[in-house]
């Protein structure tokens, strides 16, 4: 479970300006620690991913990044400026998850209303197409579903012809074929070279229509990389068996054997983590007195709650290169 | 990935005229959706336009009204001017109260991920307001002179054009009320509040001398409802009328911005 070359965070001096550099990002409520030191570097034409479970953290910091909310420490710099300026400049728009829509307008004169406010806009026209919802023009907002409202933000969002692109769990809500509209009309977008930024706790979707996977989890980020690095995670299959006082040194066997991703002992148990589960079974069976044996194919949501979940908090050898 | 390092594209810091934010207060397309808003929003024409004049038919148009004189006009102008009064000032509280329900359905947020200067948006809404409450006053008037209000024409036009000036106050307030309260229907709390306000303050029935009389000086209502007057009776306006619009047309609008900055500041 490496992702040896990730990107570097943040980016080495003298690189051209990142499209979003979040560092250090602290957000406090109360005595819970919402993001809890997040730092991301994300270049221009980058399509990423922000995945993590319901409360790691993922709204907050777009908050923050959209200039809403104020960082308890840390900055925030989207092509070098501050959020407010770059909102004010049409550089980054945002589709968010619910709301900010005015139920009495139609989905036409949102738009028209929303292109009033800068000073020069892509054609209303032009956006309600390319959303794909230029046949409901004249729908009131109040009336559309979940999906059609998403795609009016959407349309809203483009209006500016921004450089950034932010979508906080675009999806949420929406049935499967709405789902698939909308990621059809956003896919389409992202060949224009546009950096696109997502939250989702849907790991498909992140799989899908991701370059760069970065998955948050208790307000920090716990890997990042690419999609196919984030599939290799789950290619492997967990054997794991009941071992009891295994000691460092024989765990230290354990991961020198082929194929071996991460060792992990959870009381009387070691999880093992493997491209190889036959070599790591031969070596259990062979050269210790583990019992019980169990192996199991893995899938991406494994992989997925190894990186989140509480139960691995502690052990460092199943957290990804940390950021 | 690591070969995505030599393809990063720059984008240059440029800030061309067209990225630039519009500078002005006002801007028409905003101001337009907005008035036809407010036309589409049956509830809140029929409270402002219907009630208004129909509580002066019922109080104003006795005989007795029509032909007896407070100074420069009858009973019955002096009457409708009061509820031009109270019409213009249901209209602008509606208008400024608008905001509660944007709130409520997170537009005012989303506005913020737009260029749009919160003062215009602010602006717009005390713009929209006041043209509903011209509009309210202007109805009370019509229906007021082909009722029987009569008198010097200049002093009924100036006390009706008082009325919608001093119904500013109301826009500040209906803001105030919007951004304090959370509620989607807030004007079902302000509606009655509004008429307990305007009876207190001696808009619908005259509050001749006593308790009610000394309380009715601190009620917003009051000091707006002399000074529409004055040009009828051709009375003096008192300092108390004066002291009374002022201080709590200081009260709304500070309120108002409180919780206007509140609401756009970050948290």
């Amino acid at each position: 479970m490496t992702f040896t070359d990730t990107l570097p965070t943040p980016a080495s001096a003298g690189a051209s300006p990142l499209a979003i550099d979040l560092r250090g990002l602290h957000k406090s409520f109360g005595t819970v620690r919402a993001v809890d030191g997040i730092d991301l570097a994300v270049r221009p034409g980058e399509v990423v991913a922000f995945l993590g479970p319901n409360g790691a953290g993922k709204t907050t910091t777009i908050d923050m990044l959209l200039g809403l909310a104020r960082p308890d420490s840390g900055t925030v710099a989207l092509h070098g400026m501050d959020p407010s300026q770059a909102i004010a400049e049409g550089r980054v728009s945002a589709v968010m998850q619910s709301g900010g829509l005015l139920k009495d307008l139609t989905v036409l004169e949102t738009v028209q209303l929303t292109a009033s406010f800068f000073r020069a806009t892509r054609s209303v026209h032009e956006v309600m197409e390319r959303a794909g919802i230029a046949d409901i023009g004249s729908r009131q907002v109040g009336k559309c579903s979940g999906g059609q409202q998403q795609r009016l933000r959407f349309a809203l969002a483009l209006l500016p012809d921004p450089d950034v692109l932010v979508l906080d769990e675009p999806t949420t809500g929406m049935d499967v074929e709405g789902r698939r509209d909308f990621w059809n009309a956003l896919r389409a977008d992202a060949a224009r070279g546009r950096t696109i930024l997502f939250a989702t706790h849907y790991l498909e979707e992140a799989d899908a229509y991701a370059d760069r996977i970065v998955l948050v989890s208790h307000g920090r980020v716990v890997a990042d990389g690419s999609a196919a690095q984030v599939k290799n995670l789950a290619s492997g299959r967990l054997v794991s068996a009941r071992l009891p006082g295994l000691d460092e040194r024989g765990a230290d066997a354990l991961r020198a054997v082929p194929g071996v991703q991460s060792v992990e002992v959870r009381g009387d148990r070691v999880l093992v983590r493997t491209q190889d589960s036959d070599g790591v079974a031969r070596h259990l069976l062979t050269a210790t007195p583990a019992a019980d044996v169990e192996i199991t194919a893995r899938g991406l949501e494994d992989a997925f709650l190894a990186l989140t979940g509480d139960s691995t908090t502690s052990t460092d050898d199943t957290t990804g290169s940390l950021a | 990935m690591s070969t995505v390092s030599t393809a990063a594209v720059s984008a240059p810091v440029v800030t061309d005229a067209s990225r630039a934010p519009r500078t002005g207060l006002l801007n028409l397309p905003f101001l337009a959706i907005e008035l036809r808003r407010l036309l589409r929003n049956r509830r809140s024409m029929i409270f402002t336009l219907i009630m208004p004049p129909a509580f002066f038919l019922i109080f104003g148009t006795a005989e007795e009204y029509k032909t007896t004189s407070v100074g420069h006009a009858n009973v019955t102008a002096w009457i409708m001017v009061s509820m031009a009064l109270y019409g213009a000032m249901l209209a602008t509280t509606g208008g400024g109260a608008t905001v509660s329900v944007e709130r409520a359905q997170g537009w005012t947020r989303q506005l913020r991920l737009t260029p749009l200067r919160p003062a215009t948006y602010v602006t717009t809404k005390v713009v929209v307001a006041m043209v509903l409450g011209l509009v309210s006053a202007l109805v009370v008037t019509v229906v007021g002179l082909v009722s029987g209000a009569d008198g010097d024409a200049g002093r009924i036009a100036l006390a009706v054009g008082l009325a919608w000036v001093g119904s500013a106050v109301f826009a500040a307030f209906g803001l105030f009320m919007g951004y304090l309260l959370p509620a989607e229907n807030v004007m079902q709390i302000l509606g009655p509040i509004l008429a307990l306000m305007a009876f207190a303050g001696g808009l619908f029935v005259p509050l001749g001398d006593g308790l009610f009389a000394d309380i009715a000086k601190v009620v917003p209502t009051y000091g707006l409802a002399e000074i529409v007057r004055a040009p009828l009776t051709g009375d003096g306006v008192s300092v108390w009328a004066v002291v009374n619009v002022v201080g709590w047309a200081a009260v709304f609008v500070t309120g108002a911005a409180w919780r206007f900055k509140r609401d756009t500041a970050r948290v």
